[in-house]
């Protein structure tokens, strides 16, 4: 399997993360060369073997159905960089 | 009843499968302590949880796990005693963590099934395919600011079942009868609240079309559809739309769509469309979730009367119809009420005025059963002033009014208003008496019962002139005796 | 007052018990090293008021008899910790200005315990990295140097936190372990330090890296100290559903220096090939303490050894990727405006995050796509299972097993910087646990050549942090391990 520029460039917008023109190649580069040397896995027989959950051996544990949160709205939108109205505000989304 | 749709190249068969997102009962969010209630201040019911703040991690609400294994014992379907949390990852604003807590490749439960209830009494089985519990997202807002959009986080995290139906509906009216039914069945076990307008409940419904018999076709899928009518209208115009695509010689495209409520019509949402790529993965901030089949047998047996079995009851102990009996199961609260009526009384009695005189009365007010002036109690005990004589049906129509109105209890209207019904039969003889003495003309019609008929015209005299209250047997037995 | 930054936190703890001096003294004498200290860039962000305040309150609970088991010993916070209204930046450009609200469980137990917050100690952004170099806020020195005066990174990603120690900047210091991030920055920088087992500390207001791994853990001078600490930081929280509520014992009393008849596996896939012949002599030596000491040495096989960082740098960034989705400019951090949502997103996330940890997001994202997740990630997880597979079974013949933390001691700055995979290779002997999810400690056991502090690593089977510890803590009464950094970094200020 090999990465190409395109691919790149749909990863990176799949992450949302803005990778300039001139970055595509190299990091095409980088991740070849990555999967290059994670492709060593193939040697490993896995036939029957379950992928791991969890390395806890535990039951999941459960809460009570009580409300023990909220009513903090001031906590919740104290970092955001614009909070208008008691809402979050962001870049308007055209649907 | 043909289900077939004809087109310019013949007859079309629509294929039509359900994805129902059902918001779960609870106090607090799935995996959070924040609170559920519809219509909050924004962002008042959020946690640091649902607001993924860095380092928060969820915890599962107990209650949501049951909910959602009860509502797979009422869909008879497979509960699954391990199943898996994944991720579901993908950007949106009002998506805090970048991805839903959700279940792909092992849903809580399994394959289900719904029986349908169709017109003429029919029923139909449609397949459910799964139930998973997954988390809501936030709302977000574009009408209150010109270049923003508000994010309200206050649904973030609320538990939801999404309910996966087979491809078993062939119509509209089958996808309406399914939408009906599981919410019917969600209310009657009190998992979700079957709100369409709040959004407890919405639809994403998939339509596809092919000639009847041939190969399925491809499918488009309509998203959070949120009424019964309007899955029913875009049903409909979707299908013709393939349809007409396909005949002019075009290819169905795979692709999401929305039902716009005001042009009636649905639009494909390109917006939305592009790169989908969820990159499932078990969520590693959960365990898998294990159930203990003591537990699930434990939550069996305290299933309320469902309403499949409540309906089978009705008819077999009540003798009501196929159809009167669907319509008493159609909502817990009408179930209730019928039986709280018939208990101990003429069941045919108690369901025709449930379903005639009542729903009419209901109708006019829009108000629900819940809201109802007439209570079973008050309503039972009319039917007992009939059975017992003290009124006559006639009058009993007079009383209900009045108890729609103000709500009283019947038999103190019937004293009030002086409605008892008269039994002296020297008084109504005398009424008799007159009315025959006065008719002669129609004595001689009746010519000693050659033609019946003509009794009813003496009877009418008598209840008029008794003001309805004479007792309608003993009128006619005495006409009849006196008439010769 | 130097000679108070010198003591351990076990004899800091007997000297205010004695009233010997107070915890604002103590306080004191670590805010005056951590202000020299800068040249070593250890902290992203100095609490010095918070300090006196906290210290103050702790000679308050010393007077009226409340003392905690660390009351009035000041420690310097991995900025990973989310710590109340203290800004905290996973050295990342992304979380510009963030106070959380909230105090994560594991900081929160180390107050409740009466300790001392001295500062936010920098690591590698998002806990991505073996050298910190990758924070946003500049690389943290080593304060050791070779012989001969050559810089060294302090490993990572716990770097800031292990310098701050060695430096005598704090006493103890918290630390976060994904793939050996408490282990290799204590082996670069002479000190113990614990990863316990997964679920013993709790993960929340940590900020995640790959869940599956992360695990918190301290960073001391010694043995003792780390298990004085442990015992603080660790319990059980119902907000972490991968917390075990499983009773925290007094780690000390482990350290009994009697470790006559345990079984100690040397598991032979760790004799790579390439690696120096220091650290496969300082390995031989350990061997020889615990012969010394009585254990029996048992040769064991860990056969999937090999497949352990292929297998973490598929399972890590594919969980990284995820979780750090968040950081979208929405609710907290660093906001690039952009015309619309989409554009407003990669803007932020592309000058927010630094050029390592957007190498693993797109892996991350990548492994996990679609038509790949079955070749990349599920197969990881396969792999992960035989890996854990190789420790149980190791740890049904052994009681503990004894390898070299890392394949070298601290490297030069930027030595490994141009190629991911090398850097990446220096985990390889600590990224086996963290996937099996055992506990594993590195006890500083000698120099090499070089004049650098290098480790030994000792990993117990899951919850036997106590036989660790007394493993760890004859290792370390065998080494007399009494090397200090020649201190140079005051001359720099
Ligand atoms: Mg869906
Ligand atoms: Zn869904």
């Amino acid at each position: 399997m090999s990465v190409d520029t395109k691919t790149v460039a749909r990863i990176a917008h799949l992450a949302r993360l803005k990778v300039p023109e001139d970055r595509l190649d190299p990091l095409a580069g980088e991740l070849n060369q990555l999967l290059a040397w994670v492709e060593q896995l193939g040697e490993v027989n896995t036939d029957n073997v379950p992928p791991l959950t969890s390395v806890v051996h535990a039951r999941l544990p459960r809460r009570d159905d009580v409300v023990t949160d909220g009513d903090r709205q001031a906590d919740v939108l104290a970092n955001a960089p614009d909070a208008q109205n008691g809402f979050f505000a962001v870049p308007k989304v055209i649907e | 009843m043909s289900k077939l749709i004809s087109g310019a190249t013949g007859e079309w068969e629509v294929v039509i499968g359900l994805e129902v997102h059902a918001q779960v009962t609870s106090n607090s969010k799935l995996f959070s302590g924040a609170a559920t209630e519809f219509g909050a201040e924004p962002n008042t019911q959020v946690s640091l949880v649902d607001a993924a703040m860095p380092g928060m991690l969820p915890v599962i609400n107990a209650y949501c796990v049951e909910q959602a294994v009860r509502t797979g014992l009422a869909l008879d379907a497979q509960i699954n005693l391990y199943s898996i949390f994944d991720r579901k990852n993908y950007f949106y604003a009002d998506l805090p963590q970048g991805y839903q807590i959700s279940q792909y490749k092992q849903p809580v439960v399994g394959e289900g099934i719904i029986t349908l209830d169709l017109k003429d009494g029919e029923t139909k089985e449609v397949g459910i395919e799964r139930l998973h519990l997954e988390q809501d997202a936030g709302k977000s807002m574009h009408d209150q600011h010109p270049t923003m959009t508000y994010v309200d986080l206050n649904r973030s995290g609320v538990a939801l079942m999404e309910i996966v139906s087979k491809p078993d509906m062939r119509s509209s009216e089958e996808a309406g009868a399914y939408l009906k039914k599981l919410r019917t069945i969600l209310r009657y076990i009190g998992t979700c609240d079957g709100n369409m307008e709040q959004g407890s409940m919405r639809a994403d419904v998939n339509v596809s079309v092919r000639k009847p018999g041939g190969p399925l076709g491809t499918r488009c899928e309509i998203k959070n559809v949120n009424s019964v009518r309007f899955v029913q209208q875009a049903i409909e115009y979707e299908a013709r739309r393939q349809i007409d695509v396909i005949e002019d010689g075009g290819k169905i495209v795979q692709e999401t769509r929305l039902y716009d409520v005001a042009q009636g019509v649905t639009r494909s949402m390109r917006s939305k469309e592009e790169a989908h790529d969820y990159r499932y993965f078990p969520d590693p901030d959960l365990l898998p979730l294990e159930l203990d089949p003591a537990w699930v047998d434990e939550i069996k047996a305290g299933l309320p009367e469902l309403p499949d079995e409540k309906k089978n009851r009705l008819m077999r102990d009540f003798g009501l119809s196929v159809y009167d009996a669907g319509v008493m199961v159609s909502e817990p609260e009408i179930g209730v009420y019928f039986e709280e009526v018939a208990k101990g009384r003429d069941p045919k009695q108690a369901s025709n005025w449930v379903t005639g005189s009542l729903f009419a009365a209901l109708n006019a007010k829009g108000v629900s059963i819940t809201e109802s002036p007439v209570t079973a109690a008050n309503l039972g005990k009319l039917i007992d002033l009939i059975a017992d004589n003290t009124i006559s049906g006639r009058i009993a129509k007079d009383v209900f009014e009045i108890m729609v109105e103000t709500g009283g209890d019947p038999a103190a209207i019937v004293e009030e208003k002086g409605l008892k019904q008269i039994t002296d039969t020297g008084f109504i003889e005398g009424i008799v008496d007159r009315i025959i003495a006065e008719n002669p003309g129609q004595v001689a019609q009746y010519d000693g019962g050659a033609n019946p008929k003509v009794i009813g015209w003496f009877v009418g005299q008598v209840m008029k002139q008794s003001q309805g209250k004479a007792n309608p047997a003993q009128v006619n037995e005495l006409l009849k005796k006196k008439l010769g | 007052m130097s000679e108070l930054t010198d003591l351990t936190i076990a004899g800091a703890l007997s000297g205010l018990d004695k009233g010997e001096f107070t915890s604002r003294e103590l306080t004191q004498a670590y805010i005056a090293e951590v202000e020299n200290g800068r040249a070593l860039n250890a902290f992203t962000t100095e609490t010095p008021d918070k300090a006196l305040e906290m210290a103050d309150a702790a000679d308050a609970a010393r007077r009226s008899g409340d003392a905690g088991p660390l009351n009035g010993i000041p420690l310097a916070i991995k900025d990973l910790f989310c710590t109340k209204g203290v800004l905290t930046t996973a050295s990342s450009h992304i979380l510009d200005g963030f106070k959380p609200p909230y105090e994560s469980s594991v900081t929160a137990n180390l107050w409740r315990d009466g300790a001392v917050m001295l500062g936010k100690v920098s690591l590698d952004e998002f806990a991505m990295g073996s050298s910190n170099e990758t924070s946003f806020y500049g690389p943290v020195q080593n304060p050791w140097r070779t012989t001969d005066g050559k810089a060294r990174v302090p490993g990572g990603s716990s770097g800031g936190s292990a310098a701050a120690v060695a430096a005598r900047l704090a006493m103890g210091a918290t630390g976060t372990d994904t793939g050996g991030s408490i282990r290799q920055p204590a082996s670069f920088c002479g000190l113990a330090g614990i990863k316990p087992t997964y679920g013993r500390c709790s993960r929340w207001g940590i900020i995640a890296f790959a869940s599956s791994l992360d695990q918190a853990g301290p960073i001391t001078r010694n043995v003792e100290d780390a298990a004085i600490m442990l015992r603080s930081m660790a319990g059980y929280d119902p907000k972490d559903s991968t917390s075990i509520n499983t009773p925290v014992p007094d780690y000390r009393k482990a350290l009994t220096g009697d470790i006559r008849g345990l079984k100690i596996g040397i598991p032979q896939e760790y004799r790579m090939d390439g690696t120096p012949p220091d650290v496969l002599a300082l390995w031989d030596r350990g061997i020889q303490w615990m012969k010394d000491a009585g254990a029996q040495i048992v040769d064991i096989s860990l056969p999937h050894t090999k497949y352990a960082l292929a297998t973490y740098y598929i399972v890590a960034p594919a969980e990284a990727s995820s979780n750090l989705a968040r950081y979208d400019g929405v609710r907290y951090g660093l906001r690039e405006q952009g015309g619309n949502l989409i554009e407003m997103y990669e803007n932020t996330r592309g000058a927010g995050f630094g050029e390592e940890v957007q190498r693993r997001i797109l892996i991350g994202t990548y492994v996990l796509s679609a038509g790949y997740y079955d070749a990349y990630y599920l197969k990881a997880q396969k792999v992960r299972t035989l890996i854990a597979q190789d420790f149980e079974q190791a740890f049904g013949r052994v009681d503990a097993i004894l390898t070299p933390t890392a394949p070298c001691s601290a490297f030069s700055p930027g030595e490994k910087s141009d190629d991911p995979i090398s850097m990446y290779l220096n985990d390889v002997f600590t990224v086996p646990a963290s996937l099996a999810g055992i506990p594993g400690m590195s006890v500083p056991a000698g120099i090499c050549g070089a004049g650098l502090p290098l480790g030994l690593q000792i990993l117990g089977r899951p919850f036997e942090e106590e036989t660790v510890l007394k493993v760890g803590h004859v290792i370390e009464q065998a080494a007399a391990f009494g090397a200090r950094p020649r201190i140079w970094w005051k001359e720099a200020a």
